[in-house]
């Protein structure tokens, strides 16, 4: 081997040397592309999931249900008064379409059985009609209610692989489950009304509305994120109106006016720490201060926005600072060399340069809060909110706290309706994201 | 919404109040501006701030004690009733009795003998009443208590607005009878802005001491009834406490080890996936690619730093936990399904983009001529990034990686809804462990009563987190900035 090796010319050894070495060199090049595509792969992998798991809950199948408006039972004295009105039993109204649907059905169980294929909201979705337009009673109206969420589920394929709405719609006598009858949620004789339903032409899947419309709901198909999204915005409004003045306020007076003492680079100190702080500190700072020691209203969007001040505070005030700083000296001269005094040179010329930068931060500490869920639980906004808050001291919830209680919930319905609550938050995010970044590409000086 | 049409009013007079201050002055200047000292503006926001300002801070004050006044005037009265009705019959069928949980023999209800929760209840039933949203079947007395709080709180609502609108109208009728031409108004204007600046810059300030002396205060009472030594040291947590004395397990443990421990595990594995990935491509973003790669993929990682923990939480829990499960399974592992590994895993994900832009900025911020007296020796790229790049950057990347694991400790949702409840003290990943910040939302969701040491346990877990996450973010920062220092 020593003899081998000796035989080899020093320029050969150099070779097999600088091989090595280049060797080395590729591999450790493919170390930093393997670490780039794992941590991409990893964004595409979330991304797919939730958009693979949510995009069902964008379409509700429907049944198309002809329902007589009685007047004996929803308004026997003839009053149209709006509040016997939404007392009124509409769940009978549903039931007898039903009935008449499925004449066959006699004995309690099949009633039973006919009576689970639509929602148990169609009552509300005939109330609401009816309360817009009184004339309606007496008449035959023709509406579209939604379907339970089992069937649902069923005819969007989630339940059973083999099984969806065109199969169901397709197949004639025998439907081709792959799931024996115990593990599927609805039972054969279910599945046989279903497929009466669809044969009839009575059932589409369409646009599913009251996903956009409603408050939380315990059923999934009623479920909607208006109530957290409406929660989320006053939340949002209450931070904003309070961050961005005193935000950009403290950037001015740390970076313009503060002389440089201990005082201030405590406060410069603190901040930069503040920045760090877990989100979840905050809502028990909120939790003690606010709730316990003020004795503002639990769950209120105006307690969570005081939180939500506090916590992006520090991103608007550094980001601010930056944006004064970068506005070259040479303005503040020119001002205050025609006698601007420096309040005037500030308020007039520093500030509308440095605004650009200020708002970018103001979107990103924005962006931040409305993803923000920890601190809202301390503060008790994870209240189960059938109603949209009509204003910042109502109880509310917010969009990230809904999908964290809707993550909990077991049903195939629910986790579909988190995923698509995901997709909205998601999508709000990256607008504000997108605009921060239009802005800064828009107004971004060189100097 | 009265206090909102207050400052709505308040704001309507300080707007009239600039108006007719700057019209003053320009009348006074007869046409010479140049005998102001100040521009007819400043002027006009004189008188402006004169009139909000103190009306604002007055209103500031009342809306807050208000309801206590009228609070403590209604419970005054019903201890007089209380007092002269005692022995009365209608206690025992009233909804009062009920809501508070009077035993059955009792003939009075004492207000000194309440508990601080009936005591709570019972305000809250009082202000339902006057708001007329409280459940029926109240006895009369009950009625005019409510009436007497209803009433204070209305005539107080009535002073306030009369006050408020007085306060105002003296302010800015003062300041208009001072406008003059020589008045410096500007100066005036500007010492106002510059104090509310001021007082802008402390927010910060009074959030950390706000922070501190709430966690610091409710601790102490937590540490009154759990010695310190049992919380720091103590390896058994099960802070359910039983309502009544005589039930099992009535003591509840409060050793908050295997808690600590569980944040550990879980950072651990984070830091394991969030620290290769990171600082490989981060070396690899900063040394090998060309703008234009970099341009499109830097963007994209710091997407994952936008996405908001709750999600990170719900992929966990739905995706990742089942997967780990199904492939302990398949290799006869028994995998927890809520296992420390799986929340690790995503913890890292989301970690990553930290470790990365970080590691990112001290590379780009070794200086140029130390890679080129490298090259000049021959070295080729790795074995210059190897052995001159890194130990050079090394402790930039250190206070980097330290910020991303207190970042890691102080993570809720992730854990919330992907880690287990139960405090386990162990440290196979395969199995479900707790962490710190789990237990502070489940203490503090849901109905809670403030003086339950469960409660307050959950300040003193909040307590240890911040003073963890501040150390690490104080030790980071320094070792950073020393770093700077070296290359500048």
């Amino acid at each position: 081997m020593t003899a081998e090796s000796g035989t080899k010319s020093p320029t050969e050894r150099m070779r097999a040397t600088l091989r090595r070495r280049y060797a080395a060199e590729r591999r450790f090049q493919a170390y930093g592309i393997v670490a780039i595509v794992v941590a991409l792969s990893m964004l595409v992998t979330l991304f797919v999931t939730i958009i693979g798991n949510g995009a069902g809950a964008f379409v509700q199948h429907t049944a198309r249900l002809d329902i007589s408006v009685y007047p004996q039972d929803i308004d026997p004295g003839r009053e149209a008064d709006l509040d016997a009105l939404a007392r009124a039993n509409y769940q009978s109204l549903v039931n007898d379409a039903l009935y008449s649907m499925f004449p066959e059905a006699t004995s309690r169980q099949d009633r039973r059985a006919v009576r689970d294929l639509i929602s148990p909201g169609a009552k509300f979705v005939i109330r609401d009609m009816v309360m817009d337009d009184p004339s309606l009673i007496g008449q035959r109206v023709s509406v579209r209610v939604p379907l339970s969420s089992q069937y649902d589920q069923v005819l969007k394929g989630n339940v059973d692989p083999a099984v969806d709405f065109r199969v169901m719609r397709e197949s004639s006598t025998e439907i081709p489950w792959s799931l024996p009858e115990g593990e599927r949620l609805i039972s054969d004789t279910q599945a046989g009304y279903l497929q009466q339903l669809i044969r009839q032409g009575e059932v589409e899947g369409s646009f599913n509305r009251w996903f956009f419309t409603n408050g939380d709901s315990r059923q999934p198909e009623l479920a909607g994120i208006w109530g957290a999204a409406v929660g989320s915005m006053f939340t949002l409004m209450v931070t904003l109106l309070l961050s961005f003045p005193i935000g950009v306020s403290a950037a001015i007076y740390l970076e313009e006016f503060a002389p440089k003492n201990r005082l201030t680079d405590i406060i410069e100190v603190n901040i930069n720490n503040l920045a760090a702080v877990p989100s979840i500190v905050f809502g028990l700072l909120g939790l003690a201060v606010f709730l316990q020691f003020f004795g503002l209203p639990r769950s209120a969007p105006l307690v969570g926005g005081l939180v939500l001040t506090l916590m992006t505070l520090p991103t608007i005030i550094i980001a601010s600072r930056a944006a004064l700083k970068s506005v070259p000296p040479s303005i503040r001269e020119a001002a205050l060399g025609v006698g601007a005094s420096k309040l005037q040179c500030i308020v007039h010329h520093v500030l509308p340069l440095a605004m650009p930068g200020m708002l970018t931060g103001t979107i990103i500490g924005m962006a931040q809060a409305l993803g923000e869920t920890a601190p809202l639980l301390m503060i008790g906004m994870v209240a189960f909110v059938v109603d949209v808050p009509g204003s910042p001291l109502d109880p509310s919830t917010v969009l990230p706290v809904q999908i964290y209680l809707w993550a909990d919930s077991p049903e195939r319905a629910f986790t579909e309706r988190t995923s698509a609550a995901i997709m909205c938050l998601l999508g709000f995010l990256i607008l504000m994201n997108a605009v921060a970044v239009l802005l800064r590409k828009r107004f971004e000086r060189r100097w | 919404m009265n206090t909102l049409l207050v400052i709505a009013t308040i704001l309507v007079l300080a707007l009239i109040g600039f108006v007719l201050g700057r019209r003053r002055i320009i009348r006074q200047a007869e046409g010479v501006y140049s005998r102001l000292h100040s521009l007819p503006t400043y002027h006009g926001h004189f008188v402006a701030l004169w009139c909000a300002v103190p009306a604002l801070v007055l209103l500031a004050v009342w809306v807050p004690l208000e309801p206590k006044l009228a609070m403590s005037a209604a419970l005054s009265h019903f201890q007089d009733d209380i007092g002269i009705a005692a022995n009365l019959e209608s206690i025992k069928t009233s909804t009062l009795a009920l809501l508070l949980q009077v035993p059955k023999d009792a003939t009075t209800i004492e207000l000194d003998a309440l508990r601080s929760d009936q005591l709570d209840l019972l305000r809250t039933e009082i202000r339902n009443m006057a708001d007329g949203t409280a459940s029926t079947g109240h006895a009369a007395f009950m009625e005019e208590v409510a009436s007497v709080y209803a009433g204070f709180r209305d005539i107080s609502t009535i002073l306030m607005v009369a006050a408020c609108v007085a306060v105002a109208g003296l302010g800015a009728g003062v300041a208009y009878s001072r406008v003059r031409p020589e008045m410096r108004a500007r100066n005036r204007v500007e010492t106002a802005v510059r104090w509310f600046m001021i007082l802008c810059s402390t927010v910060a300030i009074l959030t950390t001491l706000g922070i501190v002396l709430s966690l610091l205060f409710e601790s102490m009472r937590f540490f009154a009834r759990v010695p310190i030594t049992e919380f720091l040291f103590g390896l058994h947590w099960s802070p359910q406490m039983a309502i009544r004395a005589d039930q099992v397990g009535s003591t509840g443990g409060f050793g908050a080890v295997p808690l600590f421990a569980g944040t550990m595990l879980i950072s651990a594995i984070a830091m394991c996936v969030a620290v290769p990935v990171g600082l490989l491509s981060a070396i690899y973003m900063a040394e090998y690619a060309d703008s234009r790669v970099r341009a499109v993929i830097k963007p994209c990682l710091e997407v994952l730093a936008g996405i908001p923990t709750v999600v990170y939480g719900f992929f966990a829990a739905l995706t990742v936990a089942p997967l780990f499960r199904q492939w302990g399974e398949s290799i006869g592992l028994d995998v927890s399904s809520e296992s420390a590994l799986a929340a690790g895993m995503v913890m890292g994900i989301m970690i990553i983009p930290f470790v990365s832009s970080l590691s990112d900025d001290v590379i780009t911020a070794v200086p140029q001529a130390m890679r080129e007296g490298s090259y000049g020796l021959g070295a080729t790229r790795s074995e210059t990034i190897r052995r001159v790049v890194l130990p050079a950057a090394l402790p930039g990347i250190v206070g980097g990686v330290l910020l991303a694991v207190s970042r890691a400790i102080g993570e809720t949702m992730i854990v919330v809804m992907a880690a287990g409840l139960a405090a386990n003290l162990t440290v196979n990943p395969l199995q479900a462990v707790t962490t710190v910040t789990v237990q502070i939302v489940t203490l503090l969701v849901g109905d809670q009563e403030f003086d339950s040491p469960k409660t307050l346990a959950a300040f003193a877990l909040g307590l240890v987190l911040f003073v963890m996450t501040l150390l690490l973010n104080i030790i980071a920062l320094h070792v950073v900035r020393k770093y700077r220092e070296q290359y500048e």
